[in-house]
């Protein structure tokens, strides 16, 4: 379904997932990030840009290999996204929302 | 001569060690299979050693049991994979050149990786029970504890045969209740799902069972670390929970070799294509079982299924056609729920478990989702099926591809 996020119209789920990573853009993850109570700041960024190309290259998002990524440990990540930091930062950064393969 | 190198020695490198040599000329085709551990270990059989259901004994067996006539078998420690030259250096500095490369090294647990967790109380009030050292001294533990709470914590996925954790606290409440202490033991069981297990419906099933059974369940717990002096682990949230005894599920990790060798991600499973088995950068490296990144359980049941893809794609591979076989990531697991009883899940990458019978649409004789004797005594019945039948890479009357026939939507 569409919704206006940023004065323009997102193809999300019902979870309020993105379908499709193409129409990320900065504004719509500022959009996006408001609505989970998060303010985006320079090193929020760095670490979008980390997880989509991870995600672009097929690899699996964990909490710990965002806590090695060199950009934020595990601990930052918790206090850049709190409560559900893995949720909050895919949803943020137009990726689907990762499964638990098991 | 032509030479096929199989890293890893478990349920997934037997198999294929059996299955191959049975495809591949030995005046053609060198087959040799490394690992640096003599002892085979019956996994399934760990759940039950703290319990004192089964003992070391029932576990083990000298992997030269399983390998077929006309294998090369070389017992040591791998230094790392050189996939540029086709070549695999071993730990004493011994080289084996390859054409085709089996990468099953499995995975293993890693309780260093959360900090405390294998501090002071290691093996005297926290445990694991994915080894054989961690159950069988549980089992000691078990037989004198007077109770208090009983913290049963998984650290993070994936891990390992996914269900265990779930049966191991089924157990736990019907040991306890067995030896009339159930009311001095409190049983909660901390993971990082959001809730029993990752599908919907089955879910929903062993949540609701748990529950029944007095269990209390934390779900979202990402634990950071474990206070030894205050008895409690903590997550990156500020949540704590206090235990007089844990067990834990630690982090599991591929081979350090994978690492060294540039071939795996950040918890060094091997990157590997999830319908063809292929080493994502490398044709001839092929990966099954726990050792690959694959979007499936790390189990037997799925090493077992993938084999027989792995067997069809690497002839395909070595005969010069396109790989025609796909993997599905069927995985199959019969879960102990205690009192004698059990229940059985079968899903794979996109159908979730479902209920229904197994394995022939409408007679069983096993129950999906459903809690029976049957599938407790399927759970019993595989352990010879195993060291019979599965290791030596024969044939089983299950389908590798998952089969809609007898589930119900």
């Amino acid at each position: 379904m569409d919704k206006l996020i940023a004065g323009v119209n997102v193809d999300v789920n019902e979870e309020g997932y993105m379908n499709d990573a193409s129409q990320w853009t900065k504004e719509v993850a500022e959009g996006i990030a408001a609505e989970e109570g998060v303010e985006l700041t320079d090193k929020h960024f760095e670490l979008i840009e980390f997880i989509r190309n991870k995600v672009a290259n097929g690899e699996t998002l964990t909490i710990r290999g965002i806590g090695k990524s060199g950009v934020v440990n595990a601990k930052e990540f918790y206090a850049m996204f709190p409560g559900a930091p893995l949720k909050k930062a895919t949803k943020i950064s137009g990726v689907p929302k990762p499964t638990s393969c098991i | 001569m032509k030479k096929l190198l199989i890293l890893g020695a478990g349920t997934a490198g037997t198999m294929m060690a059996n299955k191959m040599r049975k495809h591949l000329s030995r005046d053609e085709w060198d087959i040799t299979i490394v690992d640096q551990f003599k002892t085979h270990y019956y996994q399934p059989g760990f759940l039950f050693i703290p319990f004192g259901m089964y003992s070391k004994n029932d576990v083990i067996k000298p992997k030269s049991d399983f390998f077929p006539v006309g294998v090369n078998v070389i017992y040591s420690k791998i230094d790392k994979i050189k996939a540029d030259d086709n070549q695999v250096l071993l730990a004493d500095g011994v080289m084996l050149q390859y054409d085709y490369l089996i990468i099953a090294t499995g995975t293993r647990t890693a309780p260093e990786e959360v900090d405390g967790l294998k501090g002071n109380l290691w093996y005297k009030e926290i445990f694991d029970f994915y080894t054989i050292e961690g159950a069988v001294a549980l089992a000691k533990h078990f037989k004198t504890w007077e109770g208090g709470e009983l913290v049963i914590n998984i650290a993070e996925l994936p891990y390992k045969c996914p269900v265990a954790p779930l049966e191991f606290a089924f157990f736990a409440d019907a040991f306890f209740t067995e030896r009339g202490m159930r009311d001095k033991v409190n049983i909660t069981y901390v993971t990082p799902l959001p809730g029993a297990f990752t599908k919907p419906r089955a879910t929903k099933m062993l949540g609701e069972l748990l529950e029944q059974k007095n269990i209390n369940i934390v779900p979202d717990f990402n634990i950071m670390e474990v206070n030894n002096e205050e008895r409690k682990i903590v997550d990156y949230g500020g949540k704590e929970i206090k235990f007089d005894c844990l067990v834990s599920i630690p982090t599991n990790m591929g081979d350090d070799m994978i690492e060294r060798s540039g071939l795996g991600d950040d918890m060094n499973f091997v990157l590997t294509d999830k319908f063809t088995l292929q080493q994502k950068d490398h044709e001839n490296i092929f990966v099954i079982g726990d050792a690959s990144n694959i979007p499936t359980s790390k189990a037997g049941s799925v090493a077992h299924f993938a084999a027989e893809i792995l067997e069809e794609n690497l002839m395909c591979a070595i005969e010069g056609r396109p790989l025609t076989a796909k993997f599905d990531g069927h995985a199959n697991c019969y879960i102990e729920t205690g009192y004698g009883k059990g229940t059985l899940i079968d899903f794979n990458y996109d159908t979730e478990p479902l209920p229904g019978s197994f394995p022939f649409p409408g007679l069983g004789p096993f129950g999906l989702l459903k809690v029976t004797r049957t599938n407790h005594y399927g759970k019993l019945m595989f352990r010879w099926i195993y060291w019979h039948i599965l290791l030596k890479g024969k044939e089983m009357p299950i389908d590798s591809e998952m089969q809609m026939a007898g589930k119900k939507l």
